[in-house]
């Protein structure tokens, strides 16, 4: 007889896929975002997004081989996707400081010490852009005004996002109709030519990446579906209450960070829940929380933190909303 | 649009290398190992010692209690000995050892090819013909047949489900008997019908097997109230419960049997088993088995005979490469790695599968990423990463809570984890435990 | 001070003050009676929570022996017979004497004397290996290397051995709980009479298969040839389904049926090497 023959349990063949690979199909699918990025906001882009994944890259080697003591696994790509998106959901003239340290606290402090990839309950990526927006408010909340190539890094010309005018117009007691002709045109939302943070701006991009990842089946439909659902059907009551005072769907829609925490951050594996109706619960609450933040906080943005406080409801999703198994008997009354 | 079970379940790669290839006769072996367990339920009792002579189809041990089996003789010859030989279990079982001469059969055996239409057994001759037969689920479950058509009082079987998915990669020897044999096994399925009392038979084939549908289908208008359903590819269509599902709409409960929902299921090679029994007085003593493999010269469909050594069939495929890693009894999903090749062929063997080193071996597991492709894949609707954690940290009671003895191990979970983790291992061993368990206390 | 400040102590304080006596009924009310004894005897026990005594945990033993008339069957294997005569004292009760055990593996298929005919492939848990197949080996009684056992085992008395594949038991950790014997899907290891100086005589063999097969999967297995229990002067040797058994209650400790033992099958462990140049010498003289 030739070699000894392997013996294991069944099943003996396995899917080609990867947790790499979709890794990998979620950075090709934030590519379109990060062209947008740089044609957008310049230099300034490039250099966020290179310095947030490094020092998300640089943080978990230098965690895991010299503070646990584990074997080093930035290969797998979890570490580059926290550090892209971190990167995309902030201004392009932020410095490199304050990067890195939000880059620490992602990793560090929202996987690493939860015991690593698929022990986190937060979402890393937001857990070190919020921590970032409550220690640095100001350069967090300075907008660079999209000039192309030219914008420039740290000395970018800086202006108000548009949901930063109609929050700030509607306290003074502006009506939305006068607001509305500061605000770019539904067109420009849609490529992408506003304030705001280098990643969110382009809708188009971001629905490119949508696209490429359900078709590769990286993520299904339910979450960026009910995300964005149950925000501009939230959104769409009130406007046609009072469209003075209420913004459009279509405006929240297109405005802040709501798509690209609809179909990038809500739907990270390890923070959302693992049924299809837990999920759809969660993109409803999530959608619902951004509108309330946004409409009556005191925050012009709020998908960050309406992702994150949806995060702490997962375990009880996961716990009590369970698919309906086959042949599951039903209850008698 | 075709029919298919609701949710779950996967789509490997096919790899039907064989469907083209008809049925050839492997040539008797020298030995014959017969184990006497080759079926669920109690081991057959040995009715023959060493030295005694016997003919190809005589009974060599009976059925022990209710649910058992016969096994009869596959050639002429004397026997050897009465030792064990390692099985599909992977443990050494009692086999009866018999050295051939000749191919003697019984005389009460009708050898002609010709078919014969009219079924003139009544519903409880047929019932025992199968039971004398030695008539098991052909499928690979083994289960006793003349049991499965004994209904319970109590129960009705309104629709009788004959299973021609073959939903496995690589396998093909249920396609094959479709397109060689289909009057006999569309004759077959008539006497089920009888057997049951039932006056609907609907046959399941998935849609990879297009001429078989379309010959059976030609065949079928010949033959009352017999139907032929096209169905979409995907794994597991041809688990029991998901047929069921798929053909009829109905969702066998939790912990009940599918005569619960007025269904009962038979493999297409039993219909024909059974035809043989009742048709030509035939005891199962030989099956058709696909082998089958990237790195084969010669692979195929044979017609062999119960307890081949595995050696014989892999010669007349042109003999193992080199390159073999793994050899398979049964399909890649769920058949049973077996550690050499002096392992016999038997009743479930529907097919084996060689596969090249590279093939053989597991990817390095990763943590879980929480993705929730198991769950989406389970075809029960079960959460496999749950099953297995609590499995693998002995939480047992809550295993049984979340169903874990639902699971019908078809691997999709482990397929489609692209952390690669070991999930079905754990449910299997959460699975066993909670039903040993469960018997313990129902002792007490 | 202020009528702010004075108002926040004012109700502050009677909130304490009524807290505390709701607080001071309810448990009153709620009260459940402990025998104190119960806090004495746990103070006394080792504190593992191993369940080697069969309860779930100290607490649980020394509720069970305040509860118990005497100390028959209750034994705590990690204090042993110190810690069950100090139980004794605290309870005024009589402390049987317990033989010490240790746990010992009935095994020695190393990959040098027990060949690998196919490799295993699958998780590394001996239950799912053993329910899978027979094993790496053709004895498919024998250890399967996967160590279930070592990491039962909450004393470190255990680790596998790289070279050899099989559990080794370190004599002096091991406190018998029985989590290692638990553990094993194939029952190899059995908690025996510690001796002196911590020697042991077993056979270290599981095998129930005939001589033929079992001599040809492993080159030291027992062959269930007698040999052993013929030359046993004490009784101490049992054959059953080919398979010697010592029992440590009889075994003196004379060594012949190690040196009879024609597979090498018994193992003598922490013997002083034998005095073969006197036999030789005893030999000689008497021709």
């Amino acid at each position: 007889m030739s070699n000894p023959l392997n013996i294991s349990p069944s099943p003996h063949i396995h899917t080609t896929e990867t947790t790499r690979k979709l890794m990998s199909g979620v950075i090709i699918a934030l590519v379109p975002a990060v062209i947008s990025s740089v044609l957008f906001f310049g230099a300034g882009a490039a250099i966020v997004m290179s310095t947030a994944i490094i020092s998300c890259v640089a943080f978990e080697y230098l965690i895991q081989r010299f503070i646990l003591g584990k074997p080093v696994s930035i290969t797998d790509g979890s570490a580059v996707v926290t550090g892209l998106l971190l990167g995309l959901n902030l201004p392009s003239n932020i410095p490199v400081l304050s990067i890195v340290m939000g880059s620490l606290v992602a990793i560090g402090v929202a996987k690493m010490t939860f015991g690593g990839l698929g022990n986190n309950p937060f979402n890393p990526a937001l857990v070190g852009r919020v921590f970032m927006l409550i220690s640095f408010p100001v350069q967090m909340t300075t907008w660079p005004v999209p000039k192309g190539l030219s914008t420039g890094y740290t000395d970018a010309v800086t202006g108000a996002t548009p949901l930063a005018i109609i929050k700030e117009g509607l306290k003074n007691g502006e009506s939305l109709s006068q607001l509305m002709s500061n605000i770019p045109g539904t067109i420009d939302m849609i490529l992408g030519k506003m304030g705001g943070s280098i990643g969110e701006v382009s809708a188009l991009a971001l629905l490119i990446g949508l696209v490429y990842m359900l078709f590769k089946k990286i993520i299904t439909w339910h979450i960026p579906v009910s995300v964005i659902g149950s925000l501009m059907g939230f959104t769409a009551i009130l406007w046609l209450i009072n469209p003075e005072t209420y913004a459009s769907p279509v405006f929240h829609l297109l405005s802040g960070g709501l798509l690209l925490g609809a179909i990038f951050m809500a739907t990270d594996y390890v923070t959302s829940p693992m049924s299809a109706i837990g999920m759809i619960v969660y993109g409803c609450g999530i959608g619902l929380l951004t509108a309330v933040i946004r409409i009556w906080g005191a925050y012009p943005e709020g998908v960050s933190f309406a992702i994150l406080i949806m995060n702490a409801f997962v375990p009880l999703m996961n716990a009590y909303i369970k698919p309906k198994k086959f042949g599951e008997e039903v209850k008698n009354g | 649009m075709l029919k298919s079970f609701p949710s779950g379940g996967v789509h490997p790669p096919e790899f039907k290398l064989t469907a083209g290839l008809q049925i050839r006769q492997l040539p008797v072996p020298a030995l014959v190992t017969i184990p006497v367990s080759q079926h669920i339920g109690a081991p057959a009792a040995v009715l023959v010692k060493k030295g005694d002579n016997v003919k190809t189809g005589q009974l060599i041990a009976s059925v022990t209690g209710f649910v058992s089996s016969n096994i009869h003789s596959s050639v002429s010859g004397t026997v050897n000995k009465i030792d064990t030989v390692t099985d599909t279990t992977g443990y050494k079982q009692t086999a009866v050892f018999i050295d051939a001469s000749g191919d003697d059969w019984m005389e009460t055996i009708d050898r002609s090819s010709s078919l014969v239409r009219e079924i003139k057994a009544s519903q409880a001759e047929i019932i025992e013909k199968c039971k004398e037969s030695g008539i098991v689920g052909l499928g690979g479950a083994t289960f006793p047949s003349h049991v499965k058509l004994s209904v319970p009082k109590g129960k009705k079987c309104e629709v009788l489900i004959i299973n021609g998915v073959e939903c496995e990669p690589y396998l093909t020897s249920d396609h094959r008997l479709m397109l060689e044999k289909g009057e006999e096994v569309l004759t077959g399925v008539s006497i089920l019908m009888k057997a049951l009392g039932v006056e609907k038979a609907m046959i399941g084939i998935e849609n990879n097997k297009k001429d078989a549908v379309s010959h059976l289908g030609k065949l079928s208008s010949g033959y009352k109230g017999i139907t032929v359903h096209a169905l979409k590819v995907k794994y597991p269509q041809g688990a029991e419960k998901q047929l069921i599902k798929a053909l009829t709409g109905r969702e066998v409960p939790s912990g009940h049997l599918p005569v619960d929902v007025g269904a009962v299921v038979h493999n297409v090679g039993t219909a024909f088993a059974v035809y043989e029994a009742v048709q030509k007085n035939k005891p199962l003593f030989e099956r058709v088995v696909t082998i089958t493999g990237k790195s084969l010269s010669n692979p195929g469909n044979y017609l062999v005979r119960v307890g081949t050594p595995l050696k014989n069939l892999i010669e007349a495929a042109g003999g193992q490469p080199e390159d073999t890693g793994k050899i398979i009894s049964g399909g890649p999903m769920m058949g049973k790695a077996i550690p050499g090749d002096g392992v016999p062929v038997v009743k479930g063997t529907s097919g084996i599968v060689l596969f090249p080193q590279p093939d053989s071996v597991r990817n390095a597991v990763n943590p879980c990423i929480r993705c929730a492709k198991c769950t989406f894949a389970c075809p029960m609707n079960l959460e496999p990463f749950l099953l297995a954690t609590l499995s693998a940290k002995g939480m047992f009671e809550r295993a049984e809570n979340e169903k874990i003895t639902d699971c019908m191990e078809c691997g999709s979970c482990s397929y489609t984890c692209p952390a690669a983790r070991p999930l079905l291992d754990y449910i299997r061993l959460g699975k066993s435990t909670v039903i040993k368990l469960a018997r313990q206390k129902n002792l007490k | 001070m202020s009528s702010t400040v004075i108002i926040t102590i004012i109700s502050l304080t009677l909130l304490a003050i009524v807290s505390a006596v709701i607080l001071y009924f309810v448990a009153q009310k709620f009260k459940i009676f402990e025998d104190p004894r119960i806090d004495d005897v746990q103070a006394v026990l080792p504190a593992a929570n191993c369940g080697g005594c069969g309860f779930a945990g100290c607490r649980n033993f020394a509720e069970a022996l305040v509860g118990a008339e005497n100390f028959d069957g209750l034994n705590c294997p990690v204090g042993g017979n110190a810690v069950m005569s100090q139980v004794a004292v605290i309870l005024g009760k009589t402390a049987v004497q317990v033989d010490p055990k240790v746990a010992v593996l009935l095994c020695n298929g190393s990959p040098e004397f027990r060949p690998r005919t196919s490799k295993y492939d699958g998780v590394e848990d001996c239950r799912i290996q053993h329910s899978l197949y027979s094993g790496e080996t053709d004895c498919s009684y024998g250890c399967l290397g996967n160590g279930d056992c070592v990491r039962a085992c909450q004393f470190d008395a255990m680790y596998m051995d790289q070279k050899t594949l099989l559990p080794v038991i370190i004599d002096d950790k091991c406190v018998s709980c029985g989590a290692c014997v638990k553990a094993c899907p194939r029952n190899l290891i059995e908690l025996r009479k510690k001796a002196k100086k911590d020697r042991k005589i077993y056979v270290a063999c599981s095998n129930c298969d005939k001589g033929g097969p079992a001599k040809k999967a492993c080159s030291v297995a027992c062959i269930g040839c007698s040999k052993c229990f013929k030359v046993c002067e004490f009784g101490a040797i049992t054959i059953k389904n080919n398979l010697a058994y010592i029992d440590a209650a009889k075994c003196t400790f004379c060594r012949k049926c190690v040196t009879e033992c024609p597979t090498n099958s018994i193992l003598e462990i922490n013997f002083p090497p034998r005095k073969e140049k006197t036999a030789a010498v005893a030999e000689t003289i008497a021709n």
